[in-house]
């Protein structure tokens, strides 16, 4: 039977192709795990595949970290699972960002303060822009600000995520920075920074508040101009010729923190040995240079320092809330 | 002018490159073929691999677009054999893909699609080659108002599906959007229809929507059948080539489906499953004289498929020219970019022609390599039906639960599944059909975002949604797809 000889290849090959899959979705006990809260191919997937490829590069684990996969509730599920199924795993690291703190504050977790998890550190950060048109009527920020004061109706804001989100939270801020109600600001919610500098190229949307890196080959075409990066201070390279807000007059920071949390249950040594490794891994010139890559600038923040640095955020962003009218 | 295309062509033939496409392209058969994988998460897993492996940039990049257009190529198989849509794309495949092979004519009709999908992508790539910067151009004109316009016109055409009973499939596309409004409300942050539970919050995943509606409806039916005593007989296995006249048949379907396709594929936001669909119904309108597409058509099977291949090609415009994702898959290619260090948009065709250029011509000897790939292994992949199909139909469940555990490393998405399957059982018990039901559920979502998106723009003025010329076109038409098959006949009959 030639064609019973074929459909045999033919099961092996899916049997192969199946046990290919099972494989990999295998908990692998013993060896370190990166749980990346969201879809393959996003943010927090980067996060997790720069700490996996950093750490193994230098050197600092032997054996590949598993990233694994948990979307559901912009990170809930998986803060879900850290306080209440893996509370004390000392190999599992989960990746959080500013947007995890913002989620936090606003109670979009559940019924959360913030101290559930212990916080390990982040390394690396991303920084907020505010982003319009290169044939805006607009060169600075002052001049969007006085508009928007006088005529809040034909300006409108866009960006990737939803009213409440850290996306929002920038232009909130922005606003709020010139004494403008939040409330009275037209916001548009993208699925993603793309939708929406696709929507600023359009002129459908006036401006987009987006962070830094992602406007790396925009700014080299000249189709967009940065009002202003929302850092501390002016950030180097590409982005030199942009004004901090700061300067500007402005009191606007928006730092997008990259870094991981462990279950509340892990203990001191286990906490110690991964804030260790992460330290020495961002001493690394091989680190830096990957980090750069994935377009992240410095930051380096760990242990004990880094969970209040967080707690104090959240407390923050609660006031935050309040009085741009999220919460009551 | 295309001394980049030159210049990517030696980029791609060469040796590394070329094997790398071949992998790619059978990887990406695979991952399309397999419900619960998909264009998106292949990539997403296997680029971490490519930057490992020390690839230069080029190369990652072929064998990653390779992946793309053959996940689009393998959907279609389970469509057609399982009537479970292996991707996104491939939903409008089942509807007149799994008559055929029900006829016995499996064979010719994954010949038929593998050309139609080859026409389709060969279509897309061309107008990708030579007016990719014009088109990028004109896509962003698209903007929310535009989007939602095109939706309401997507839903008008959809009018054409009703067939026998207008009622359920009105019923069931209304079903598939209401469960579309599951989930954070993405204006407002609101949670909707959630009942507290974090899982739903991101709303419900259209894998799983999928693997619910078609294979585990599907999986209940046989079991009832067979508790029945009854049992449905294996399909005669005849012809097993696709031949020459029925692809001369099919020829302007794929043309027109091909190009409709490609110009969906470019706009922000919308994908193959879009395309797919829209390509259908307008098909349908123009080349459905006798009343048989559903049943088994030909030109009912090549219209879905050349137009979700081509629009994978399309979705690469904007990413290639403005450096902005057209589709979640080039998001992720997009990403891939960057950690090489690579900044798409208007400088890549002059800065790094090896990379334009290659990928570009990638996509040309990817497509190839498909059609060469699928065409003879038509034959092979029908005998699968040889298999009963109580072992099948598990089978793939059994995968697609893995793929998306894999993905969610939670249990409630499989719960979720099994949930939406019995909901889906007990549809077709009651003679609803699911193609309205996973249509509304795509389209009712982005119709919706982008609705709410340009009434936060206009500060909730409803003129918004027809100011620009595009809007009022797509309004003209959706009121005449609905208007013109009722008021025509009458006319002509007063008339007379």
């Amino acid at each position: 039977m030639k064609f019973n000889r074929l459909f045999k290849s033919c099961s092996a090959l899916a049997l192969v192709a199946g046990s290919l899959v099972l494989g990999s979705a295998q908990a692998q006990s013993g060896k370190s795990e990166c749980i990346a809260p969201a879809k393959p191919g996003g943010g927090y997937d980067l996060t997790c595949r720069l700490a996996a490829n950093g750490l193994l590069e230098t050197g600092l684990i032997d054996e590949p970290m598993v990233v694994t996969y948990m979307p559901g509730g912009i990170g809930a599920v998986a803060y879900n699972h850290l306080t209440g199924v893996r509370t004390d795993d000392p190999n599992l690291i989960v990746a959080a960002s500013t947007g995890a703190a913002v989620n936090l504050s606003l109670g979009k977790f559940g019924d959360y303060s913030g101290d559930e998890v212990r916080w390990l550190g982040a390394f690396g950060v991303d920084y907020g822009a505010i982003v319009v048109k290169a044939d805006a009527p607009w060169q600075n920020l002052d001049e969007l600000m006085d508009d928007l004061r006088d005529n809040p109706g034909d300006i409108a804001f866009g960006a990737g995520g939803t009213v409440g989100s850290q996306d929002w939270m920038k232009a909130a801020l922005t606003a709020k920075a010139a004494d403008i109600s939040p409330r009275k600001l037209r916001y548009a919610a993208f699925e993603g920074g793309g939708e929406a500098l696709s929507a600023l190229l359009g002129n459908h949307i006036q401006v987009f508040t987006g962070d830094l890196s992602e406007l790396r080959s925009q700014l080299a075409s000249g189709k967009i101009r940065v009002l202003a990066a929302l850092s501390e201070e002016r950030m180097g390279g590409p982005f030199k010729d942009i004004p901090t807000a700061a300067e500007q007059g402005y009191d606007v920071q928006w730092p997008i923190w990259r870094g991981f949390y462990m279950g509340p249950d892990v203990s001191d040594e286990a906490y110690q040995a991964w804030e260790k490794r992460f330290e020495t891994l961002t001493q690394k010139p091989a680190f830096e240079e990957m980090r750069a890559k994935r377009g992240l600038f410095p930051m380096a923040r760990f242990g004990d320092d880094f969970d209040s640095y967080v707690q104090q955020q959240i407390q923050q962003f609660k006031g935050l809330a309040k009085e741009v009218g999220l919460t009551q | 002018m295309f001394d980049f295309l030159i210049q990517g062509f030696e980029v791609a033939l060469s040796p590394l490159n070329l094997g790398l496409a071949l992998f790619g392209a059978i990887l990406g058969t695979l991952f399309g073929a397999l419900p619960g994988i998909g264009p998106i998460n292949g990539i997403a897993i296997l680029m971490p691999l490519a930057y490992t492996l020390g690839l230069p940039p080029e190369s990652a990049l072929i064998m990653l677009a390779a992946i793309y257009t053959g996940a689009e190529y393998g959907g279609r198989m389970s469509s057609i054999l399982l009537n479970v849509p292996g991707d996104a794309g491939a939903v409008m495949t089942t509807l007149d893909g799994h008559p055929l092979a029900k006829q016995g004519l499996a064979g010719p009709a994954l010949g038929l699609s593998a050309v139609s999908s080859f026409v389709g992508a060969t279509i897309a790539i061309i107008g990708l080659t030579l007016f990719a910067p014009l088109l990028a151009e004109a896509a962003v004109q698209f903007g929310p108002a535009e989007l939602f316009g095109l939706m309401v016109f997507a839903f008008a055409s959809m009018s054409v599906m009703m067939g026998k009973d207008p009622i359920k499939t009105a019923i069931g596309a209304v079903i598939g959007v209401m469960i579309a409004t599951i989930g954070v409300d993405s204006s407002t942050g609101v949670m909707r229809y959630t009942f507290g539970m974090a899982e739903l919050q991101d709303g419900i995943d259209l894998v799983v929507m999928i693997i619910g509606l078609f294979a585990i409806s599907e999986i209940l039916l046989m079991l009832e059948h067979n508790m029945r005593g009854g049992g449905e007989g294996l399909p005669p296995l005849g012809r097993v080539f696709v031949s020459w006249k029925e692809i001369r048949r099919c020829r302007a379907t794929m043309g027109r489906c091909g190009l409709l396709g490609f110009l969906v594929g470019i706009l922000p936001g919308t994908g193959a499953s879009v395309a797919g669909a829209v390509a259908y119904t307008t098909e349908k309108r123009i080349s459905d004289k006798e009343g048989t597409f559903g049943t088994g058509d030909m030109r009912g099977l090549a219209a879905p498929e050349a137009a979700n291949n081509a629009s994978a090609a399309g979705s690469f415009v904007p990413m290639l020219t403005l450096g902005i994702p057209g589709s979640g898959t080039t998001a992720v290619l997009l990403g891939a970019l960057m950690l090489y260090n690579i900044d798409p948009g208007p400088m890549l065709f002059s800065e790094r022609p090896e990379v334009a250029g290659g990928l570009i011509a990638s996509l040309y000897i990817g497509n190839l390599a498909l059609l060469a790939l699928n065409l003879p292994l038509a034959g092979l992949f029908a005998r699968v039906l040889i298999v009963p199909r109580w072992v099948l139909v598990p089978a793939i469940a059994l995968l697609a639960f893995v793929g998306v555990f894999q993905l969610h490393s939670n249990l409630a998405a499989i719960y979720l599944m099994l949930l939406i399957g019995v909901g889906g059982y007990l549809l077709r018990k009651l003679g609803f059909s699911l193609a309205p039901v996973i249509l509304g559920f795509v389209l009712g979502g982005m119709m919706e975002s982008n609705l709410r998106r340009a009434l936060s723009i206009s500060g909730g003025d409803l003129g918004i949604l027809w100011q620009s010329g595009i809007s009022i076109g797509l309004w003209i038409a959706a009121v005449a797809l609905l208007v013109l098959p009722w008021l025509l006949p009458r006319v002509l009959r007063a008339w007379r």
